[in-house]
């Protein structure tokens, strides 16, 4: 099947979105006892798939993810997107392909939702001095944030300001400021960290639209396993900075999978719905 | 492709939702302007941001131009609405416009232009430190760039041996130099110490600033108490803040530098939207944002350098005015940033105002006006942010 892409070249489904290869990576002071923050990772994304990155705290999952975005440089190996290094492209094009909806603490600054997605156009616009005036967005970047609302279900909060809204809404707010880079690549950090349970349901439901609908790759680096094992079609678990297991939920949401990358003890069983595996903490370790 | 320009245009269709899958470019066609959220003004438009604009511009230039009225010789109104006819309708040689029309256009013109030059850069050089720091209470001062600054052209002083009255007694271009080294080095030294893994995170470097504040502080007065009293009394006059200035020539340097500076700074104003968003944000939106972060900081030591050699130490009209305002139009940077210069020029003027007429013969010092004013909303919005800030 082929999907005429933004800037006319074809692509094609199954190709890899992106492709992480034997990538290692460690920070100027290293944390105690462990040389490589992420060692030796290899694995890829396709268009349209969702692939969780699980691990303990400190495994690497969000350094990886950075890795991903550009915003760390791999120390060996190297990572592709759409095929071509990510180290050979400039930071505007990266941009245009690929988004990041981060963990970062809440703004100060009284931004209104609207005006927080049209950010996410910043890649799109054309450099000059006339683009300092407001009103140089063209046709295309109201569109395009007006979609990104719409999908995440934000545009009831359009002039409301970001500073103002719960953590759930302002989840989506993030999530539809990268879709106004009408990316084809989303990496999610922690996308349902902190929400409650409705929330939670919410940023599920839009991510798997997302890739469902719009065919995007989608990686998010994620604590919960269950979310893992209900939204993801594959599931990279790492510890120590690297991968020890890789494929589906239902091959690698396993007690003895589990307990040599956590050290402890779960119960698993299958969601009633989905029949894909449900992680539940043991009466008996507690 | 059609822009936003043409929302006035009136055309009636309703908006399509483009819900093409898939593909990215071929969206129907959308009357985006028909968008609720684009008509309700969720986002800034072109015509909000004229209008604002227009009328801060209106009030500044009447704010400007009433505040010839007072200085040191009393002018009565008659007299002062003469004077100002005269000197826009007659050429202006000293008969033709008369004592008062040469005590306005020799003294309180340029001076009052000064003061909304001097304000105008405090104001925007403390949004974009705001937006770079990501802390509504940064401020030139806060950071030790303008103490940086003073230091510089303290220093200067001291090893030139002369008198110092105000930059203008040793030629703008001169000290504006020192002043632009003495807030880089601060700002150098700042970047230096709160740097870490490769990259500056944002309260290292406010702590940074407040330590180096309080060690240059202390150098200047150093500097100034093994000087002659002589030489010292120019010197703390200046360092207290004032706007005066001896006529035309000088303030043509300084308008070009600072106007040139200003603008380069409005040019980033999309960037610095973008930057308040986070680093990691910023930069997976393509923004170079250590590249810019350091081109942004050395413009503003310039700016500030530029500003305090003129007029010494004015302090916050940098932070309040940005602040204010940004509560009253938005934090869009497009909006907000030439609308805090427009404010602060106009502050400052006025302060300036109240500083030469309240014990008129006598001046105060206008960064005595402005910390008096400014001081107690600057405390105000620290007791208020406390429960928010990290």
């Amino acid at each position: 099947m082929q999907i005429p892409s933004f800037n006319g070249l074809e692509r094609t489904v199954g190709t890899p979105a992106m492709a992480v290869e034997e990538v290692s990576f460690r920070y100027d002071r290293p944390q105690p006892g462990r040389s490589w923050t992420v060692e030796q990772v290899s694995f890829d994304v396709a268009f349209g798939e969702i692939v969780g990155i699980v691990g303990p705290n400190g495994s690497g999952k969000s350094s990886l993810l950075k890795l991903m975005a550009g915003l760390l440089r791999p120390d060996a190996g190297a990572i592709y997107l759409e095929g071509r290094p990510i180290a050979d492209r400039p930071p505007l094009e990266m941009a245009r392909i690929l988004a990041l909806v981060p963990q970062e603490p809440a703004p100060l600054f009284p931004f209104s939702v609207a005006e927080t997605v049209l950010m996410g156009r910043f890649p799109h616009r054309k450099a000059g001095w006339w683009n300092v005036g407001a009103g140089a967005e063209q046709e295309a970047d109201l569109v395009a944030v007006h979609r990104a609302m719409a999908e995440t279900n934000v545009l009831a909060l359009a002039d409301r300001l970001i500073s103002d809204l719960s953590g759930g809404e302002r989840q989506r707010v993030l999530i539809a400021r990268a879709l106004a880079q009408e990316p084809r690549v989303l990496l999610l950090d922690e996308p349902t960290a902190f929400l409650d349970l409705s929330h939670q349901i919410d940023v599920c439901a839009v991510v798997r639209r997302l890739a469902k609908e719009r065919q995007l790759a989608i990686v998010l680096v994620t604590h919960d396993l269950n979310v893992a094992s209900l939204l993801c079609g594959r599931v990279v678990m790492v510890r120590e900075g690297t991968v020890r297991a890789i494929g589906t939920p239902a091959e690698i949401i396993k007690p003895e999978i589990l307990r040599s990358v956590y050290g402890c003890d779960v119960v698993i069983d299958r969601h009633p719905e989905t029949g894909g595996p449900r992680v539940t903490l043991s009466m008996q370790a507690v | 492709m059609r822009s936003v320009r043409s929302v006035r245009s009136g055309e009636q269709t309703r908006p399509l939702i483009p819900t093409t899958v898939g593909s990215q470019t071929s969206c129907p066609v959308t009357r985006s302007l028909e968008f609720e959220w684009v008509k309700t003004g969720a986002v800034l438009t072109e015509r909000h941001q004229r209008l604002v604009l227009a009328w801060l511009l209106a009030g500044a230039f009447v704010v400007m131009i009433v505040c010839t009225k007072f200085g040191a010789v009393d002018v009565t109104g008659s007299d002062w609405l003469a004077a100002l006819w005269n000197l826009v309708t007659s050429d202006h040689t000293d008969e033709a416009i008369g004592p008062v029309g040469v005590i306005l256009l020799q003294v309180r013109f340029p001076r009052v232009l000064m003061g909304f030059l001097v304000g105008g850069t405090l104001a925007i050089v403390g949004a974009t430190l705001q937006a770079l720091l990501r802390n509504p209470l940064a401020d030139p001062y806060v950071l030790g760039v303008s103490s940086g600054a003073a230091l510089g052209i303290t220093a200067a002083t001291l090893l030139g041996g002369a008198a110092f009255s105000g930059a203008f007694s040793m030629g703008v271009l001169t000290v504006s130099i020192w002043g632009f080294v003495g807030g880089l080095a601060t700002l150098v030294v700042i970047y230096t110490l709160a740097q870490s893994h490769g990259r500056l995170p944002i309260h290292g470097l406010l702590l940074a600033g407040v330590v180096l504040n309080a060690v240059l502080t202390a150098l200047i007065m150093f500097m100034t108490s093994i000087m002659e009293p002589a030489r010292s009394a120019g010197l703390i006059a200046w360092l207290m803040g004032s706007v005066a200035v001896p006529g035309w020539s000088g303030l043509l340097g300084i308008a070009a530098c600072v106007t040139a500076g200003a603008g380069w700074l409005l040019y980033h104003a999309p960037a610095l939207n973008v930057l308040t968003q986070g680093e990691e944000t910023a930069r997976s939106l393509g923004v170079d944002v250590e590249r810019l972060k350091k081109r942004l900081y050395v413009v503003a030591a310039l700016l500030v350098g530029a500003v305090v050699s003129v007029s010494g130490m004015i302090g916050f009209v940098g932070m309040v005015v940005p602040h204010l305002v940004r509560m009253a139009v938005g934090a869009d940077h497009r909006l907000l940033m030439p609308a805090a210069a427009l404010v602060g020029g106009s502050f400052l003027v006025l302060s300036d105002t109240v500083a030469r007429t309240l014990l008129a013969p006598s001046e105060i010092p206008v960064g005595v006006v402005t910390a008096l004013a400014g001081g107690p909303v600057f405390l105000y919005f620290l007791l208020a942010q406390k429960s928010r800030m990290v």
